[in-house]
């Protein structure tokens, strides 16, 4: 197994990232450092996919020489699907932190569980 | 004031509307007021109520969560690293997904008339995907702007004040003459160096995504440096709608019934021209310049929308 | 072992290093400055894959869009000149 794990090596690095930035979302407890490991995930995923698609020795995906060879170049679709993909991590991103400007100017503070422990409780009158 | 903080830690009104300090004219400098602001947060953090019930609800089920989670991500780990000493070597081609590369490479120039085989895979061959991308660009900015846009309803209710508070009190613009100089010089090559990637993305490298990001990038530094008042004028709200709106109404018109209608489009009927030039590739170039479009304005938006709370100026301010 | 494999394994050591970086950081400005750095190390490594579609993407939206994003973020939430300050 280490040996497969040593051949893949970028494949290993991609699913560190994302359990890495799995790990940032759970023990973290500032909400931006959240953020930070949601978009640490998501570029995990992308080097895994992307990789997927490299084979050594071959050309970028720009058809030089027409009539072309499929044995030439890079497979192009895990590159399509990755470039959606980038997009849509930064429209969440951008959600997430619109989200976490309206919850601080509520509660005042960025930590997670004192907003949850703020929002359950009244305050008894001293 | 303890009864004025309860009621806000409550919930009844939004702590940065209605702070009493904050209340005492019109004619507050911004570093005075960020002091009131930070002051306040302090006050509030350091309450001992607050602390007590973070710390209480904190202990009962912290060790649980720290347990479960340490658990469920070690358990991914060794998963996933199981899995991927047993799929294909790196950089070794794939016997399985030869097929559908192949054919996509081999047929692709005469099929689609692009050059670029990825271009022309997610414009022509999976269409349909990158006009769902688009609708969750829609989505987000839409959802932005429900979240951060100032209107009456939340800033003061003063007409005059209003404009104040949306155009200068909170986000004064800069007139500082090498900074605007700098900003021009940069956001126009880098407006152009955009438009070059949106035109070339069925020739080279690029296409929708990255011409309309760098557009985007260059019209948030061109705003920026120039200030908010510059761009009202070239930007207004209404031509932001209409810019947006255009651009994925003709997607859909373009693309929408390929759902129902496979590879029997629209685009059997367009000529494809020489591969290599510009005006080629059949309906890619429009469709390139629309999600660019999308693009830059969501980027744009998104700035606009955190920075001032609103998304160009009002057509009497023309 | 060719230089291009050894340039690819020192650029995911480096990307290794960054997302210790980010948990290490003493203030927020710090993390995500370090993140804007490895979201650019992500764009060197995706032309070392032959895809310069996404390396251009990448460039202009990681490093660029969602990194301002961040920092806007940061700005209005007061955090950006709070020097070393508590960061749970």
């Amino acid at each position: 197994m280490i040996k497969g794990i040593l051949n893949n090596y970028e494949e290993a690095v991609a699913v560190i990232l994302f359990v890495a930035g799995l790990g940032m979302l759970l023990f973290r407890r500032n909400l931006i450092m959240k953020l930070i490991g949601m978009n640490i995930m998501d570029t995990g995923c992308f080097l895994f996919l992307a990789s997927m698609g490299y084979i050594s020795g071959r050309k970028a995906p720009i058809l030089t020489a027409l009539p072309a060879q499929g044995t030439d170049y890079v497979n192009p679709v895990p590159a399509g699907l990755v470039l959606t993909g980038i997009v849509v991590s930064v429209s969440v991103t951008a959600v997430m932190l619109s989200l976490s400007v309206r919850l601080y100017r509520r509660y005042h503070t960025l930590d997670i569980d004192a907003i949850y422990a703020l929002s359950k409780h009244k305050l008894e009158d001293r | 004031m303890k009864d004025l903080l309860n009621r806000w830690l409550d919930g009844e009104f939004d702590a940065f509307e209605r702070m009493p300090e904050l209340q005492e004219g019109y004619d507050i400098s911004l570093d005075r007021k960020h002091e009131l602001e930070r002051s306040a947060a302090e006050r509030i953090e350091s309450l001992p109520q607050t602390r007590q019930i973070a710390e209480k609800e904190r202990k009962a089920f912290h060790l649980w969560y720290v347990i479960a989670a340490f658990a469920c991500c070690l358990t991914l780990a060794l998963v996933f690293l199981y899995m991927t000493a047993h799929i294909t070597a790196y950089g070794r081609e794939n016997p399985r997904a030869e097929a559908i590369a192949d054919r996509y490479i081999e047929r692709g120039t005469e099929e689609t008339g692009a050059v670029n085989a990825v271009a022309g895979m997610i414009l022509d061959y999976r269409a349909f995907d990158t006009l769902g991308e688009s609708h969750v660009l829609f989505t987000a900015l839409v959802v932005v702007m429900l979240m951060l846009k100032l209107d009456e309803t939340n800033t003061r209710k003063d007409r005059e004040d209003y404009y104040r508070v949306r155009f200068e009190k909170y986000y004064p613009t800069d007139k500082d003459p090498i900074l605007r100089l700098a900003g021009t010089l940069q956001g126009s090559f880098i407006l152009l160096f955009g438009i070059y990637i949106l035109l070339n993305g069925h020739l080279g490298p690029g296409g929708g995504f990255s011409g309309g990001a760098v557009l985007g990038t260059g019209l948030i530094i061109l705003a920026s440096s120039l200030g908010d008042a510059d761009i009202d004028h070239f930007l207004t709200e209404k031509r932001f709608r209409v810019f947006t709106a255009s651009a994925l109404i003709f997607y859909i018109l373009a693309k929408g019934y390929v759902f129902f209608s496979g590879a029997n489009g629209l685009d059997n009927h367009i000529p494809k021209g020489t591969p290599g030039a510009i005006l080629s590739a059949g309906l890619i170039l429009p469709l390139d310049i629309a999600v660019g479009v999308i693009v830059a304005c969501t980027m744009f938006g998104f700035y606009s929308l955190f920075r001032r709370g609103g998304i160009g100026g009002d057509e009497t301010d023309d | 072992m060719e230089l291009i494999e050894i340039c690819r394994i020192l650029l995911l050591v480096l990307l290794l290093g960054c997302v210790i970086g980010v948990n290490l950081a003493r203030s927020l400005l710090q993390s995500v400055l370090v993140f804007m750095a490895y979201s650019s190390v992500m764009c060197v490594l995706w032309i070392l894959m032959e895809s310069p579609d996404l390396a251009i993407t990448e460039a202009a939206v990681g490093a660029g869009v969602s990194g301002m994003l961040f920092l806007l973020t940061l700005k209005k939430l007061r955090e950006i000149d709070r020097k070393g300050g508590e960061k749970s």
